[in-house]
């Protein structure tokens, strides 16, 4: 991303700024999208985090020399891969209880979202891990580098530069995800846009704003994840 | 006579139905420095590879100071080494890489601190205080802040013979060293390997195509051609005066090719 | 846990399979609609007229970052309010037609982008037409590698059908959710959906994965 957060920013404020003026009725569903947003957010930012952390212990376990371990994380990926986020939505909340667990609705929206996002994720760190070149290994081992100080200390931390565009991709996807929350109860912004329209049939202005703040959201972390590459990349040099 | 370092029995390797090494037997004394030479693909970077445990071996033994490597033994019999038993000979080895292999994520300090620190149990400060001596010795004294990615070919190399230093081997193996360099930066790798072999008493076997260089750090040359050695001896005899056929062909071209 | 198999092949399946039918029908109508679009917006993309590519590629940047399920209801409830009105199930092949097109564009231009740039100027110096240049040198090149990226959105789009289910287009997941509502059984018929997604994408992906293969052959020995 060669665009500043400014250059892009401030057009959207502008933008915004418009919409209040030429549109009024903006004034009447935007405090309810914004308490749509919060739980938006407070869905996202805890499945972002988790959603990490699955993404290395599944990409290491699928790695791992470790038979059941592999496996484990094999059927994890290719299931959670495999079935649609919403189904898997409506699975944890309204069949696991038949097994004997019942979740609430944000622990549900959280598991679902970080699981599904976790597999692809998952993936990402595999394929850099994978990306780390022959002599990196080879240097390791004639260092007699201790396995788990190889990977902490030599491995991963180069391998996890090398995802950071691939895993920024991944966290917007996730982002799009939490708009399925709905389906277990949860009113977040997608829902709360949904309902003012059936109150106010704004649908226009409604889904400009909606589509606006998603628009926000997915920058924030593309600038994000551009800024932490540029960060961890400037001492690596062309790869 | 002077103690046998290294010895390759019977060693044969093979990459499916190619066969690299083919039943090599080579010895080398404490001290002594050899240098393979030879066309590519006739198995000279293999040899380096299977000493170092690269690469796992067919057929053979590899010993050093008389103890098996790739091997161990137990109940007094031959078995394949274990992982333990294969970092601990590989402490005897350090190995010089023709791509440097440097951490590019880790300064030239931290390239040349971390690795013993994890490998051989020192401290810290004493790592450091050892690394610092290194890197002045290979000139790269003012560099330690750098990243490799800001250093020529030439300093990185160097930077990566002081960490193969810093793991205070026995033995020095040096893959082509000067093979990925520039021309004008090979001098500097060169004279740093020279004065090693000159000035300590390391074992060191090495692969290049710097035929002169090879002249003059030797205390043996080894020609390699399709997995064996053709012909051996000092480089006054086998660089100057080669008696095999192969070798004199080989030498023309490189020669030739200058 | 009480499952019931008899509830699960009287009740469920017959009343899923047909879901899984439309499921398939919106996959690859709204498909080929995206590659339609996508093609557009490509060409939108790389034009030279510099208001058309800014354009394409502020739609393209301005798509991937919004939910499918946005879209779905935006059309849902603006066509009617224009006086376009669909039916639920042409209403989602749109929204997902124009959804996926940018990630089609992105694609393609990729595709694109693979084939070197000496590959132009050789059929430049050798006096090729337009037509030739694209028929004979670009587009047999482009298109390999845009395959498996093309094959991999067509699986993620089949996932994404059971959002439709909120605007009661009456694919698998819409079918279970009737039958759950109904019997007030959740077990059977979302474990079902949820198994014969799992089937169908990971026999899809083989597939790819073949196709791909074979594509990768044909090149060697093309060469």
């Amino acid at each position: 991303m060669s665009r500043s957060p400014i250059a892009i920013l401030v057009p959207l404020a502008f933008l915004a700024g418009l919409y209040f003026a030429v549109f009024s009725s903006v004034a009447q569903f935007l405090p309810a999208l914004l308490n749509g947003l919060t739980v938006t957010v407070s869905v996202a930012v805890p499945s972002i985090l988790l959603a990490y952390a699955i993404s290395l212990l599944a990409g290491l376990g699928r790695l791992s020399s470790i038979a059941p371990l592999r496996w484990v994380s094999v059927v994890y990926i290719e299931v959670f891969r495999g079935v649609s986020l919403l189904v898997v939505l409506f699975w944890l909340y309204f069949v696991l209880p038949e097994f004997g667990l019942t979740l609430s609705a944000y622990t549900a929206a959280l598991l679902g979202v970080s699981l599904n996002a976790g597999a692809y994720g998952a993936e990402i760190v595999r394929g850099a891990v994978r990306a780390e070149p022959k002599g990196q290994y080879e240097a390791c081992v004639t260092l007699n580098m201790p396995p788990l100080r190889k990977y902490a200390r030599i491995i991963l931390p180069q391998a996890l530069v090398i995802a950071i565009p691939a895993m920024t991709n991944m966290t917007i996807e996730l982002l799009k995800g939490t708009a399925l929350v709905s389906a277990v109860t949860l009113v977040d912004l997608t829902a709360a846009g949904v309902r003012q329209n059936q109150l106010t049939y704004r649908t226009v202005e409604i889904f400009s704003v909606l589509a606006l703040i998603y628009f926000c959201l997915a920058q924030i972390v593309r600038f994000s994840g551009a800024r932490l590459e540029h960060v961890f990349n400037r001492h690596l040099g062309e790869r | 006579m002077a103690n046998e370092k290294i010895r390759f029995e019977g060693v044969t390797k093979r990459f499916g139905a190619l066969t690299v090494l083919d039943k090599l037997d080579l010895s080398i004394n404490d001290g002594e420095v050899v240098t393979i030479i030879g066309p590519s693909g006739s198995g000279k970077t293999t040899v380096l590879r299977c000493l170092m445990t690269l690469e796992s071996i067919e057929d053979g033994l590899i010993r050093i100071d008389g103890e098996p490597l790739n091997k161990m033994e137990s109940e007094g019999r031959l078995v394949p080494a274990s992982n333990a038993h294969l970092r601990r000979m590989r402490l005897k080895l350090g190995m010089v890489f023709q791509s440097f292999n440097l951490f590019p994520h880790l300064t030239v300090l931290q390239n040349c601190v971390e690795p013993p620190i994890f490998a051989l149990g020192v401290t810290r400060d004493e790592a450091r205080s050892r690394a610092q001596e290194l890197l002045d010795m290979v000139g790269m004294g003012d560099k330690q802040a750098h990243y490799p990615a800001q250093l020529s070919g030439g300093q990185q190399q160097r930077v990566a013979i002081a960490r193969t230093l810093a793991m205070q081997p026995e033995i020095l193996v040096f893959d082509e060293p000067t093979s990925a360099l520039d021309p004008e930066t090979i001098e500097e790798v060169t004279s740093v390997i020279r004065s090693l072999a000159v000035k300590h008493s390391y074992t060191m076997l090495m692969v290049t195509h710097q035929i002169a260089f090879a002249h003059d750090i030797s205390d043996r040359i080894c020609f390699f051609d399709k997995g064996r050695i053709v012909e051996q001896g000092p480089p006054a005899a086998v660089i100057d005066a080669p008696t095999e056929a192969r070798t004199q062909q080989f030498l023309r071209k490189v020669a030739q090719a200058r | 846990m009480d499952w019931r198999w008899d509830f699960t092949f009287e009740t469920v399946l017959p009343r899923i399979l047909p879901g899984l039918w439309v499921t398939v029908e919106v996959t690859f109508l709204s498909f080929a609609l995206s590659l339609v679009l996508g093609l557009f917006l490509m060409i939108a993309r790389r034009s030279t007229i510099r208001p058309l590519s800014v354009a394409a590629g502020e739609f393209i940047e301005f798509m991937r970052g919004m939910p499918l399920v946005v879209v779905i209801f935006f059309l849902f409830f603006l066509l009617p309010e224009i006086g376009i009105f669909l039916a639920p199930f042409w209403t989602g092949v749109l929204a997902m037609g124009i959804y996926n097109a940018a990630p089609v564009a992105e694609i393609l231009r990729g595709g694109l982008q693979a084939v070197p740039k000496g590959q132009w100027e050789a059929a430049h110096v050798l006096n090729y037409s337009t037509y030739r240049t694209w028929r004979q040198v670009i587009l047999p090149q482009a298109v390999k590698p845009v395959v498996p990226g093309l094959g991999n959105l067509l699986i993620l789009a089949f996932k994404e059908t059971p959002l439709l289910s909120f605007v009661a287009v009456p694919e698998m997941l819409d079918a279970a959710r009737r039958i759950a509502s109904e019997t007030y059984r959740f077990t059977e018929p979302l474990t079902v959906v949820g198994i014969l997604f799992l089937i169908l994408s990971l026999f899809s992906a083989v597939l790819i994965r073949l196709v791909e293969r074979h594509l990768l052959t044909e090149t060697r020995h093309g060469k």
